[in-house]
């Protein structure tokens, strides 16, 4: 074998942390790594936040972000030890033979020149190409990304097209100096997953084209295993497994691997409705103040007791908006909301305690959620002492019930949230909501921040209290492998309309409607080939049109 | 506590120092307030020891020497600081309750009384706060409540930006949300939610806003419309000493040392707590 484009070995990696009310002191954050990169190859890097997969991509640029120190080691880039080389090299590296794509393209394009001015901007600095040819080629690049209007779309400003096609056009700017190597880091974690498909595809087909090789950084294993050569697994800054594709997927050896490989297999039945709906949403029809135009239009859909509805959803569906409309945020223009036999007020204000304690409400981002500046004992025992009264004893020993059943121990009870794991956060979370004895709650992606493996733990905890306490969720997301994993029925949403609803089995099963069908299939599924067998059907049926 | 910095250390020690002073003043000062002790302007011992008297004179018997109608300027000092430490302290503390209370109101209320309130204090803003607190004065008894009521109002208007500003970063926050789904009363939100989180630049604000205090009631009183004589405050001993600048006396720059160094120590110390309230937002990222 040729001698690697990319050679790392015993990567270390170290920062130094400011705890408050602590002396400042240093931590390892990768411990030691070995890995190549052959010519035209790509590697996938996975693991969940916090293993040091995007300090690794960055350190093959040797740039640490944020005060982070490569500590030790070597990176070779085409023969060269970059780690001994000086400045001036480095900036040959990067943006010559290095380039990289971030996860939010939105905030890396400077909001205030054209995209074509930024897309060759590396390639002339480098002196790889003329102005003129960078252009040339950029537009090119364009082209083959499968970007609308190729020529002209470059004079647009970064705010003038979508958030997917501006995600490639950053992987044209990576690729314009013609450079060896590409890290990209989670370059489709922050779009839907209708468009995240047509990006991984332009990207897989710009790799393959220009024959560069490419780090590709990402936490979800079925998206890495489509465009990926070898996977490397890691966690805690340690390499887990490191293979082909191939292997990683079909054979995992470690069982780290296997529970990633493996994460949302939970089987949940269809429960068929019973009694009266404890939500009767009715032709419900909301706009923002201000605003002439319609979020919500006419939106009818039914929650049983001790079931879940889930709301599919793209962003900008609506999803989110319909949440406030039922929690009484957001007054609807038209419609209303019956919950457990009674007719709720559209406004919050004119709802009564019982109403409100009965509706509660998870929420996304687990850290916001809560006050930072109160203990976990303060936070789930503010609505026992709100709604019930209790004081003293009595509500500490319901905290410590709370506790128990979020698999939490009593020694949680005077921690701050800034001393818990983002899936402990989401847990008290729960608790907070079930310390009111609701009859339903209303869950706003609340899985959509944690690692996979941690988000499964909390789809299985919920399923658990459900059949506990007897309690009805509203679940928004825009994952249908969280929504096949949970729901009774489903709802899909789709510019502000339910596109499809009904119970799970019927939503899920053909004949589809049009967005429903693209939703579906636009879902990456955890084996090899998956991609182009998708790209391939579609090419297929708009053919036969 | 233990990683001080030894800039906020040397603050804390002289802000404690004067205020210490300020508290004990009756044990500390040697003589009493207006008490006239000795000659008008006699030399101190401090210039003896660094060689500045007149010449022919070596002994003195007053620290810092005596004032404009021979009362011991030490004890002047010690009285004076007592009195505008008291205004200053209070009227701060007027200043925060009212402007962050009223702050943090408009913020959680929103609307037309969020507009309301903040048009009236934009109303209040664009006038001068000294030429409004000279014509106030002017037409009230000057005495210290009424001292520290303008003063307090007056300044309330700026800390009640400052609090509406941080509380409306505060009140879009998830928790504030669940708190209001929750049913819960403005009040609890305001109290229990959101001033929490808003202390640390409330806090830091408040020692700058502190010295303001200090330099406005010193400026009140040089102008004649402070504390009045004979009662004693920094300002007042500038007034009452000014004329001893031309020929060469000292007494007059005794009050100004006095506010700089405070200035200067309770300013170390704000820092450092703003630095500490940084550092901790950088830790949660």
């Amino acid at each position: 074998m040729s001698e690697p484009l990319l050679k790392v070995r015993g990567l270390k990696i170290g920062a130094t942390v400011y705890p408050p009310g602590e002396k400042p002191h240093d931590i390892d954050i990768v411990h030691g790594v070995d890995f190549d990169v052959q010519k035209g190859k790509v590697l996938g890097l996975i693991g969940e936040s916090g293993a040091g997969k995007s300090t690794i991509g960055l350190a093959s640029m040797a740039y640490g972000r944020g005060g982070v120190k490569i500590t030790g080691g070597e990176v070779w880039v085409n023969g060269r030890d970059i780690m001994q080389s000086g400045l001036g090299d480095i900036r040959k590296l990067r943006g010559g033979e290095v380039t990289y794509v971030s996860q939010s393209a939105a905030a890396s394009f400077n909001p205030a020149k054209k995209i074509i001015d930024q897309v060759v901007e590396a390639a002339v600095e480098q002196n790889k190409f003329s102005r003129k040819e960078a252009e040339d080629r950029a537009r090119v690049l364009f082209d083959k990304l499968g970007l609308p209007d190729p020529q002209n779309i470059g004079d647009r400003f970064p705010h003038q097209v979508s958030g997917g096609q501006l995600q490639r056009c950053m992987t044209a700017l990576a690729l314009c100096p013609e450079p060896d190597l590409v890290v990209f880091d989670e370059p489709t974690t922050a779009l839907d997953v209708t468009t995240q498909i047509d990006v991984l595809m332009a990207i897989k087909e710009a790799i393959r084209d220009t024959g560069v090789a490419a780090l590709y950084i990402t936490h979800d294993l079925a998206v890495v295993a489509q465009v990926s050569d070898d996977i490397m697994v890691l966690r805690h800054g340690n390499m887990v497994e490191y293979g082909p594709v191939d292997q990683i997927i079909n054979h995992p050896q470690e069982e780290y691997t296997q529970a990633l490989v493996s994460v949302r297999s939970i089987d949940h039945e269809e429960k068929a409705p019973s009694g009266d709906p404890v939500l009767s949403v009715r032709n419900i029809t909301a706009r923002y103040k201000g605003t002439q135009f319609d979020v919500l239009h006419n939106v009818n859909v039914d929650l049983y007791p001790g079931q879940t509805l889930a709301v599919v959803g793209e962003s900008g569906s609506g999803k989110s908006t319909l949440a406030r409309v039922i929690t009484g945020l957001l007054p609807p223009r038209e419609g209303e909301i019956e919950f457990a036999g009674r007719t709720l007020s559209s406004d919050l204000a004119g709802r009564s305690p019982e109403d409100l304690r009965e509706l509660q409400m998870i929420y996304q981002m687990a850290d916001v959620a809560m006050n930072p500046r109160q203990t976990v004992g303060t936070i789930i025992g503010r609505p026992l002492e709100f709604y019930f009264g209790m004081k003293g004893a009595e509500k500490r020993k319901r905290i410590i019930e709370l506790l128990d059943e979020i698999e939490l121990g009593e020694d949680f009870i005077d921690r701050y949230p800034a001393e818990l794991s983002g899936g402990q956060k989401q847990r008290v979370c729960i608790a907070r909501a079930l310390a009111a004895k609701p009859k339903m709650i209303i869950c706003d992606e609340v899985t959509s921040a944690l690692d996979p493996l941690v988000a499964d733990g909390i789809l299985k905890l919920l399923l658990q209290l459900q059949k506990i306490e007897d309690v009805a969720f509203l679940f928004i997301t825009h994952d249908l492998a969280t929504v096949r994993a949970i729901s009774d029925s489903i709802a899909v949403m789709y510019q502000g309309k339910v596109q499809r609803y009904g119970g799970k089995n019927q939503v899920l099963s053909p004949p589809f409607d049009d967005y429903t069908d693209l939703l579906l299939s636009s879902v990456p599924e955890m084996r090899l080939g998956w991609l182009e067998e998708v790209i391939a059907n579609r090419k297929m049926e708009s053919a036969g049109n | 506590m233990k990683n001080i910095p030894i800039s906020a250390m040397i603050g804390l020690f002289f802000t404690a120092l004067y205020f210490l002073a300020a508290i004990f003043a009756p044990l500390l000062a040697p003589y009493g307030m207006a008490e006239v002790v000795g000659d008008v302007w006699e030399p101190s011992r401090i210039e003896i020891m660094l060689g500045l008297a007149p010449d022919g004179v070596t002994e003195a018997n007053y620290w810092l020497g005596t004032d404009n109608i021979g009362r011991d300027l030490l004890s002047r000092m010690i009285y004076g600081g007592r009195t505008t430490i008291f205004i200053a302290t209070a009227a701060t503390i007027l200043s925060f309750t009212l402007g962050s209370v009223l702050g943090f109101f408009a913020a959680v209320a929103g609307g037309w009384v969020d507009q309301a309130l903040s048009r009236f204090v934009d109303l209040v803003m664009s006038i001068p706060t000294l030429i409004f607190a000279l014509v106030v004065l002017s037409v009230m008894p000057v005495t210290v409540p009424v001292l520290i009521l303008v003063m307090g109002l007056l300044d309330s208007t700026r800390v009640y930006r400052l609090a509406r500003a941080v509380a409306v970063d505060i009140e879009v926050m998830d928790y504030v949300e669940a708190a209001r789904l929750r049913g819960e009363k403005t009040a609890w939100i305001i109290f229990r939610e959101i001033l929490p989180n808003a202390l640390s630049p409330l806090v830091a604000e408040m020692g700058l806003r502190f010295i303001f205090m200090v330099l406005f009631v010193s400026t009140l009183s040089f102008l004649g419309l402070g504390i009045q004589p004979p009662e004693a405050d920094w300002g007042g001993i500038v007034k009452e000493n000014k004329d001893g600048i031309v020929y060469g006396i000292p007494a007059a720059l005794m009050p100004a040392f006095a506010i700089a160094t405070l200035a200067i120590s309770v300013n170390l110390v704000a820092d450092w707590v703003l630095n500490r309230t940084t550092s901790l937002k950088g830790g949660r990222g």
